[in-house]
């Protein structure tokens, strides 16, 4: 496929981020650990310094210049989040500090509306505990009943299964677009279909998917969406919930506070319009402008672009890493962002780490936050190796030689 | 052989590795002497649980001393828990309760102690210490 003129090339765009120069105990660093959260472009870096160097103040409050230019650059970063995920409108859009607190949210306010003792909600064998924990909390206090699509030995959903679990008690599913421990991708849109023919809204955790690919929300027709900007290029501490209108309008607020209100009196308070009733207090709009400015540059990398880099990278991975005497890898789906997640022979994921770490290579070990899936596959963790558009050919050929020298330390 | 006088060995000890690949093959080789713990104490009782790796600790008090012996599933982990074993065990418990563990500083281990998220190490310190409380706190009920 001919790339299109404007494309940057590899060292350009590692140029953009500052801190992939870095030198770890000597070597080059080789940032492996991308699913738990991405470097940041300079053009982010620049545009979180310019709030406070240049415009800082509380948005939506002041009748001064200053609020005036920061509420315009936080309603824009609302549009921006809008358009790049294509709601239809930015009423949907609802800051959050992030994809934990957005699934938090919203079972907490739709347990309050619709929730019943006896109804169920679906969630997969593949979920990160920030999709597993806010439910089992809700069932509790509602006295609903958690159920789980389960996985095979590819780590990808048994469809079947699913079809299964679904019956007229099941008021909503909750899944991963794709998973973080395994990096396989969910195939949403069939999921979101059968559950919409028996009339069940589906929340997607799109906090590893947000930056693999183009994410549509209308094409998706998912209910809800949810993700974290740190894990795509932005500032941490600032995410969005989507969520159709509809939905929104009749869920009740699950914070109290300033801004999200119409009018307070001791005896009662109405509520602001969508979306400020969800966005109770000073929000962290810094960072929502931050995000703003990282999905703009991740625009203009291309959705398309980075996706058909990151398949290269994972192809290249997953051949070299095959071909070492003594790997596993656990998840092989046909479908995966670039994540590899494995063991060595019988090396302790731990020792492993510690010496890839000193040879400059940062990757996860442990359970990643999904425990379930690590009882799945019967292990305590993995080493998981998650890569993205900035890394290389040589950095993966980098922890190839860091494995081998890890399998000689250890055996 | 005085606590303090153990810490200093440990530190001249490292003292001749410059490179951290050097450092980490001398733990490795610490792990494998470990002396091996009884199967009967490689139990939930005596498990000390880190996000990353596990360790087992067992305490056998004989009214004077305690001799603690471990394990973990991480060779590195061990590495650093026979350092300890070495520096704590055969201690009274008021030896251990007063206990400045300086040479992990000095060694570079620090990293390794991390409160949260950590191999289990901090915590094996907190137990250690607890068991020498323990123990003190029964002997001076028994005297």
């Amino acid at each position: 496929m001919v790339k299109p003129e404007t494309l940057k090339n590899i060292n350009e765009i590692r140029a953009d981020f500052p801190l992939l120069n870095k030198s770890i105990y000597n070597r080059r660093l080789v940032y492996f650990d991308n699913g738990a959260t991405t470097q940041k472009p300079q053009c982010v870096i620049d545009a979180v310094s310019d709030v406070y160097l240049n415009y800082n103040a509380n948005i939506h409050r002041g009748v001064h210049t200053l609020s005036d230019l920061s509420s315009a650059a936080y309603e824009n970063a609302r549009e921006i989040v809008r358009s790049f995920i294509n709601a239809g409108k930015r009423e949907e859009i609802v800051f959050t500090a992030g994809t934990t607190a957005s699934i938090n949210a919203i079972a907490f306010s739709f347990g309050e509306r619709y929730i019943k003792p006896g109804d169920e909600i679906v969630i997969s064998h593949l979920e990160h505990h920030a999709n597993i924990v806010p439910w089992q909390m809700m069932c509790q206090r509602k006295k609903a009943i958690l159920r789980v699509i389960p996985i095979n030995d590819n780590g990808e959903i048994i469809f079947d299964e699913y079809l299964k679990l679904l019956n007229s008690r099941t008021k909503l599913i909750s899944v991963s677009q794709v998973s973080n421990a395994l990096g396989t991708v969910l195939p949403v849109r069939l999921i979101i279909d059968a559950a919409h023919s028996a009339d069940i809204p589906v929340l997607i955790d799109g906090a590893q998917g947000i930056q693999h690919g183009v994410v549509d929300v209308k094409k998706m027709n998912c209910d809800f969406y949810v993700f974290s900007g740190h894990k795509i290029y932005g500032p941490t501490g600032i995410g969005m919930l989507y969520g159709k209108e509809k939905y929104l309008d009749e869920l009740p607020p699950y914070q109290g506070g300033g801004d999200m209100v119409d009018k307070v009196t001791f005896e009662k308070t109405t509520y602001n319009e969508l979306p400020f009733k969800f966005e109770a207090g000073t929000m962290n709009y810094v960072g929502a402008i931050g995000l703003g400015k990282a999905l703009e540059y991740v625009l203009d990398i291309g959705r398309d672009n980075i996706a058909e880099m990151e398949q290269d990278l994972l192809k290249h991975a997953t051949d070299k890493l095959s071909a070492i005497n003594g790997i596993r890898i656990f998840g092989n789906s046909e479908n995966k962002i670039p994540i590899i997640s494995f063991l060595i022979k019988n090396i302790h994921q731990y020792d492993a780490g510690m010496i890839l770490d000193k040879m400059g290579i940062a990757v996860r070990t442990g359970t990643h936050c999904a425990q379930p899936v690590m009882d799945r596959f019967g292990i305590d963790g993995t080493i998981r190796a998650s890569m993205c558009f900035y890394n290389t050919i040589e950095e993966v050929d980098s922890l190839v030689e860091g494995i081998e020298k890890v399998i000689e330390m250890f055996s | 052989m005085e606590l303090n006088q153990v810490q200093n060995n440990i530190v001249e000890e490292f003292a001749v590795f410059d490179d951290w690949m050097d450092k980490y093959n001398f733990l490795i080789e610490l792990g494998k002497e470990l002396p091996v713990i009884d199967p009967r104490y490689k139990t939930k009782d005596f498990l000390i649980e880190g996000c990353q790796s596990k360790v087992w600790l067992h305490p056998e008090f004989d009214g004077e001393i305690i001799t603690f012996t471990a394990d973990s599933d991480a060779i590195i982990t061990r590495g650093i828990v026979s350092l300890l074993i070495k520096v704590l065990s055969g201690r009274t418990p008021k030896e251990i309760i007063a206990a400045n563990l300086f040479f992990i500083d000095k060694i570079g281990l620090r990293q390794n102690l991390s409160p949260t998220r950590s191999n289990g190490l901090l915590s094996m310190v907190r137990q250690i210490k607890l068991y020498a409380l323990a123990y003190d706190t029964k002997n001076k009920k028994t005297n």
